[in-house]
Formats: structure tokens, C-alpha cells, sequence
């Protein structure tokens, strides 16, 4: 048993050998996506664009103005006296936001206030095609104009608020959204490459006929499904050790945990999205087939629903019980917790266990599905 | 001509036979919007509160009323000393604990500034922020509420949402979406399609026909841009019908629109295929290149001004980039043409270069 597995083993070797762009491509496409994608994928919304109207042009008008000249989040890339000279920044999305400081403002800030009397205003137009940035950036509107009153009611002699709620934040005390991400993408690269590699292993054989060929030997159906798993296994095991350091040493995202542990949950991991791809591999009948089939009932879908992005406890009920089938979900809350949190084994074993009997599960299925003929 | 019209007969035939892939190309990507259009979405309500009271005045539950009365916060816990709280935000029972210490309802009655301490899991810095904001409202709502009369004018905003006035995130979500899914469907169904003809040794034969690379080029696109386009057109409408998608714009220069991005997208595919040596490649390739930059880089979640410098460049080669700012012009802005004809062009540049060099390396050898 043990030969026969070595020589299926060695045999798998010898093809990956035999196609370097192959080789090459799993070993350092992850490596240079995550350098990318870990810069790009900052969820921080910073220089937003924004125009300015200004029909008031008072001392406190400019005042108000200068604050958002000054603030990190803003940049000014238009100004006017009126909204319709603007309106074609919005339209065009060169400006996403529009603050409009009426005509009569400086004079309404200087007048004693009075109960029961409207107070000034200012208008903000905000493109909402895109909600989410957007968002973000009137609540910085409304940050900058609350400071701007605290300074003026500081110069009146107000005294300080009633509360003074000390924050502290855990984990990420500079609210890094790259902390967050970069695990992330690496989870994600991590399944693509490998899932896809194992997807095509068996399928390519049925096609190139050679599969007919390891039938009429005495290999069984596990040890077909172990020698394709082994190999591959290796080459993703490298790439975890790529991508990790690229993490660490490049994105600097701190690594609080055991990097034993985090190696451990890897290989859990790896145990599922090459078993992923290997059930795919038996279930198709062309590599188009396997490629369309794990791209688009598996991939995608872990994608979007493992809380890479999105997060779980937002989507509803019934999708939250639905992401519980996806192993990216339990692996993204081990190195989310092992990266940021320093969280052990004693947190993270129902994880663990999921992710284990994920794996398991799908290899029985794909060794099952192996040796039966279409 | 007759000759590209062979070559999409021949493709024609070939799609047909496999049911699933037709299946794929055509059905899945409608699913995929109803299934994601109803799942995702960044509204954060709900937020798991844990409060440790340990002054138990008045004061302090009315601080603790106002939480558990906004809509954003549900009280889950109510942890006794620094351990127990500890751990639940450890475990991610509760992301943000709020410690009321002993003294706090005293000092308010006195009319000095009180504190209270407030610790946040910022493991996901975006909804951390998010909760932050609603942290920091609530508390100056109950401050402000014991604070006397204010002695200066208060500046108020008043927020005026165009195209989206809710701000609802499906109508940010689905354009992007529409994106997301045309490109991979467009990228996975041509990328086989030339190195699987060399793996064969199909490819041999078609070289020896009286064909022109251009005219094989163009029949091996064609119908795949007749399915992505009918998908695509699916996918829109489904939107429009399910999600409250408003139409602002014309249904032809949205249909201009995403035949231009498509064939940009289904050339990217070619190209794949044409530099892949074994199929094994081209999947490798085609799920990089299209997955992950089309959903980071392209502006669909992540907004391109907030990227470092290099990066805003890398992302300009990112076709759904531009087809986004084209899609929200046209669906959600009701612009025309004109009114984007940037994106346009790029997209058109895009897709000659494409493929373009599909056919270059084609010819080549």
C-alpha cells in the first residue's frame, strides 16, 4: 500500500515538474497578489473629494471652510459661490461630496442664541451611488462641524460635556483596516490556488484517457485520492509560508499568536480546499467543467459569504445558517484571532473542529466519487 | 465574414453540448444576484453591548437606558469586574463593553465632567469606526440632555443624498455586483477556449483552414458575448425587478455599455488562453486575474482615492473600474453617453488591446 502510494505520489511530482508556468505560477502569483491587493484593500476612506460652495463669504464661513482645508479626510477639488456651478463634480463623481454654506450663515453663528430659534445650517450633497464611502464621509462632516461648534462654545465659555467616554479600542488601537484585510486576502489566495490546482487533477486524467489507465492497476480509491492530495498539499504548504511572511514582514500586520498554531490551522485548512478541489475533479467530466463548477458553486460564493468582507451578522438569518457549510469561515476567525487577537487553541477549537470534519467529510465524498465510472 | 460566422457556428455547437457550462453561463449569475443582493449588506445595526455597571445610580441606568433604547445596540451582557468583561469581548461574545465605574452618577449630580470608559474590539476597523460614531452620538445625546442651555449657536447639517437618498447599500451593492459577475463569466467561458484546442490538437487543424487569426479571434468571442450579454441583460433586469434598481437612463446605452465591457472581458480570457500552456494554467490565470482585482480594485467596495498612489495606477488597468463609473452614470445618474464618455473610451481601448494582442500572439509561432 505504502509503495503503490509513493510511486503515485512521485508520479505527480514528476508532472508538476514538467510544467513550470505551472509551478511558477502558484508560487509567486499569491506572493505578489497580496502585496497588491494588501494596499488596495482599505476600507479607510481618506482624501475624499469634496466641492465647496461658499455663499456666505464671511470670517466664519471661511472659518468653517478653512477645517475642512486642514482635515486629512477632505480634499477640496472645486469651489463656488453657487450649487449649480458644482453640480457637474457630483455628476461626473470628480467631487463626492458638495458642503453649501448659505448666504447669511457668519451673521446666524454671531447672533445669541435663542430657545426655540432655528440655528444655522449648512447643506451637505452627497453622491449616493456609492452608500458606503458616502456615509463614511458625512459622518466626517458631521465630526468636523461638531468641532467647529466645541470651539465655538469653548470661546463663549461653555464648560465641557457632562460624560467623557474613554475609548479604548482592542486589538487594533489605530482602527488599521489593513490589519483586518491582509489576513483576509491571504485565507482567500490561499483557497483559490490550491482549490483550483486539485480541481483539475483527476478530471485531466479522464480526459487525457490516462485515468482508464490507473484503473486497470491495483491502486484503490484512497490512495488515488491521497497521491493527488499529497503533492499538492506541499506546494500549498510552501505558499502558506509565503504568504504569511509576506504579511509579517512586508504589511507588518502584527502576528500576536502561536505561528505554530497558525501553521497547524493551515494545514486543517489546506485539508479542505484541496479536498474542495478534488470532489470537484470527480464530479466533472471536462476541465471546463471542473472549472466552471469550482469557480462558480464554490468559490464565489465563499467569497461573499465568509465574512471576508461582509460581515455575517448583517446577512439574514437563513444565509447565516448557510455560511456554517463554508470552511473560509471558520479559518478566517482562527487567523483573524491568531494575527490580531493572540487567541489560543482553547478559543479556537470549535473552529478547529468544524473545519476538520469539513475536510474529512469532502475527501470521503471525493474518494467515494473516484472510482466510479460515467 | 463567413469565415468568423463558421467558427461561431462550430463554438455554437461545441457550448451547446455541455449542458452545465450553458447552464452557467446563462442561469448562475441571476441566482448569484438574488442570492447576494439579499445577503450582503454593510448596515450595522444590532451591535452586541456587554455594560458593567458598577455605580448603579440613576445616572448610570439612564446611560445604559439610552444604549439599549437605540436601534444600534443590543444589551447582551452584563458582566460583573474586569475578567468577565475581558473575555467577552475576548471571545466575541460582545464588541463593545461599556464600564460605568462606581462614583459616576456622584460626579454628575455635582456638575463635574464624569467619566466612563468604553472598550472596543477594532478587529474590523470599518464597522469599528462605524460603531465608534454611534458610541460617541449616544453619549453626547444623554450629556447634552444634562448640560443647561448651550451659550453659543450650534451649527447643525443638514445631509442631502442624490440618486440614493436613503443611502440603501443594494443600490451601491448590485451595480457592483453586475460587474463582479459579467467579468468572471466572461473570463472563465473564453479561457479555455484556444488552450484547450492546443492541448487537443484541434488547434493544428484550424491553422491549416483558410483562416485569418482576426476572423478565428472574432468567431471564438462572438457567441460568448451573445450569452454573456443575454446573462448580463438578466441580471439587470432582475435587479431593476427584485431590488428596486432605479433606471435613469436609456436601455441603449446601457446595452452599449455592457457590450463593451464584456468584450473587454471575454478578450481578457482570450489572451489567457492564448499564453497558457495547459488548461491547468489558464484556470490559475483567468481566477487571479479576474476574482480578486475585480472585486479590490476596481472600486466596487474599496474606493480607489484611498489607495496609495501606485496603486490608483495599477487599478487604471482594471476594466470594471470603468465600467462601474459607467454603469452608476447611465442606471443610477441617468447620464448619457456623452456624459461618460472617459470610461467609454477606456473600455474601448481596453478591449482592442486585448485582443489585439490575442490575435498577435495567435499569429505568432
Amino acid at each position: 500500500m505504502m509503495g503503490r502510494l509513493r510511486t503515485l505520489v512521485w508520479k505527480e511530482f514528476i508532472e508538476l515538474r514538467r510544467s513550470p508556468q505551472l509551478l511558477r505560477l502558484v508560487l509567486i502569483a499569491p506572493v505578489l497578489q497580496l502585496t497588491l491587493l494588501g494596499y488596495a484593500a482599505t476600507t479607510d476612506v481618506r482624501n475624499v473629494p469634496i466641492a465647496i460652495v461658499d455663499a456666505d463669504r464671511t470670517p466664519r464661513s471661511r472659518q468653517l471652510i478653512e477645517q475642512f482645508a486642514a482635515s486629512p479626510y477632505f480634499d477640496i477639488v472645486a469651489c463656488g459661490s453657487d450649487v449649480r456651478e458644482i453640480e457637474g463634480h457630483i455628476a461626473s463623481g470628480t467631487a463626492w461630496l458638495a458642503l453649501v454654506v448659505p448666504s447669511g450663515f457668519g451673521a446666524l453663528v454671531d447672533a445669541p442664541p435663542r430657545p426655540g430659534g432655528r440655528g444655522p445650517v449648512v447643506q451637505v450633497i452627497a453622491d449616493g451611488t456609492d452608500a458606503n464611502s458616502s456615509g463614511v464621509a458625512l459622518g466626517y462632516v458631521q465630526g468636523l462641524v461638531s468641532e467647529f461648534n466645541l470651539r465655538r462654545g469653548q470661546e463663549a465659555g461653555a464648560r465641557a460635556g457632562a460624560i467623557d467616554g474613554r475609548v479604548r479600542v482592542w486589538f487594533n488601537p489605530d482602527l488599521e483596516s489593513r490589519n483586518f484585510m491582509v489576513p483576509g486576502v491571504l485565507a482567500l489566495l490561499l483557497m483559490i490556488v490550491t482549490a483550483n490546482l486539485t480541481s483539475m487533477a483527476i478530471v485531466r486524467e479522464r480526459e487525457q484517457g490516462t485515468l482508464d489507465q490507473l484503473y486497470v492497476t491495483p491502486i484503490g480509491r484512497w490512495e488515488l485520492v491521497l497521491g493527488k492530495l499529497l503533492p499538492y498539499g506541499l506546494v500549498g504548504l510552501v505558499d502558506v509560508v509565503l504568504v504569511v511572511a509576506v504579511a509579517v514582514l512586508w504589511f507588518e500586520v502584527p502576528l500576536r499568536g502561536s505561528v505554530t498554531l497558525l501553521l497547524g490551522a493551515s494545514l486543517v485548512y489546506l485539508l479542505c480546499t484541496l479536498g474542495l478541489g478534488l470532489f470537484v475533479s470527480t464530479i466533472s467530466s471536462t476541465q471546463q467543467q471542473a472549472m466552471m463548477t469550482a469557480t462558480f458553486f464554490f468559490l464565489i460564493p465563499m467569497l461573499y459569504l465568509s465574512g471576508f468582507i461582509f460581515p455575517i451578522e448583517n446577512m439574514p438569518q437563513v444565509i447565516q445558517w448557510l455560511t456554517t457549510l463554508i470552511p473560509l469561515r471558520y479559518f478566517l476567525v482562527i487567523v483573524r484571532g491568531i494575527f490580531l487577537k493572540g487567541v489560543g487553541f482553547e478559543v479556537l477549537w470549535p473552529q478547529f473542529a468544524a473545519m476538520a470534519a469539513w475536510g474529512v467529510t469532502v475527501l470521503t465524498l471525493a474518494a467515494l466519487r473516484s472510482r466510479r465510472r460515467e | 465574414m463567413t469565415a468568423t460566422w463558421a467558427v461561431a457556428v462550430k463554438e455554437m455547437r461545441q457550448i451547446r453540448r455541455d449542458r452545465r457550462t450553458l447552464l452557467i453561463l446563462v442561469v448562475v449569475p441571476t441566482f448569484f444576484l438574488f442570492l447576494y443582493g439579499y445577503a450582503l449588506n454593510f448596515d450595522i445595526r444590532n451591535v452586541r453591548l456587554a455594560v458593567d455597571d458598577r455605580d448603579s445610580s440613576a445616572e448610570s441606568r439612564e446611560v445604559v437606558a439610552a444604549f439599549a433604547r437605540s436601534s444600534y445596540f443590543d444589551v447582551v451582557a452584563t458582566p460583573t469586574g474586569h475578567s468577565e468583561g475581558d473575555a467577552l469581548i475576548d471571545s466575541g461574545a460582545a464588541r463593545v463593553l461599556l464600564v460605568v465605574p462606581a462614583g459616576f452618577g456622584r460626579a454628575v449630580a455635582a456638575g463635574e465632567t464624569a467619566e466612563l470608559q468604553v472598550i472596543l474590539d477594532g478587529d474590523n476597523a470599518n464597522s469599528a469606526t462605524t460603531i465608534l460614531g454611534y458610541t460617541t452620538a449616544v453619549l453626547r445625546q444623554v450629556s447634552a440632555a444634562w448640560t443647561r442651555q448651550p451659550m453659543a449657536q450650534v451649527v447643525s447639517v443638514e445631509p442631502r443624498v442624490w440618486y440614493n437618498p436613503e443611502l440603501r447599500s443594494t443600490v451601491f451593492l448590485v451595480p457592483g455586483l453586475i460587474a463582479f459577475i459579467s467579468m468572471i463569466t466572461a473570463v472563465i467561458s473564453t479561457a479555455l477556449s484556444i488552450v484547450r484546442e492546443k492541448e487537443r490538437g484541434t488547434m493544428e487543424q484550424i491553422r491549416m483552414a483558410p483562416l485569418s487569426t482576426l476572423s478565428f479571434v472574432l468567431g471564438k468571442t462572438l457567441p460568448y458575448l451573445v450569452l454573456s450579454q443575454v446573462g448580463a441583460t438578466a441580471i439587470v433586469m432582475a435587479a431593476m425587478v427584485f431590488f428596486d434598481l432605479p433606471m435613469n437612463g436609456a436601455w441603449s446605452d446601457l446595452m452599449i455599455v455592457l457590450a463593451l465591457f464584456l468584450v473587454g472581458a471575454l478578450g481578457t480570457g482570450l489572451l489567457v488562453s492564448t499564453m497558457a500552456a495547459t488548461q491547468e494554467v489558464a484556470f490559475q490565470v483567468a481566477a487571479l486575474l479576474a476574482m480578486l482585482p475585480t472585486l479590490i480594485l476596481s472600486g466596487f467596495i474599496f474606493p480607489i482615492s484611498s489607495m496609495p498612489v501606485p496603486l490608483q495606477f495599477i487599478s487604471a488597468l482594471v476594466p470594471a473600474r470603468y465600467f462601474l463609473v459607467a454603469l452608476r452614470g447611465v442606471v443610477l445618474k441617468g447620464l448619457d453617453l456623452v456624459q461618460v464618455w472617459p470610461a467609454l473610451a477606456a473600455l474601448v481601448v481596453y478591449a482592442v488591446v486585448v485582443l489585439g494582442l490575442s490575435a498577435v500572439r495567435l499569429a505568432r509561432r
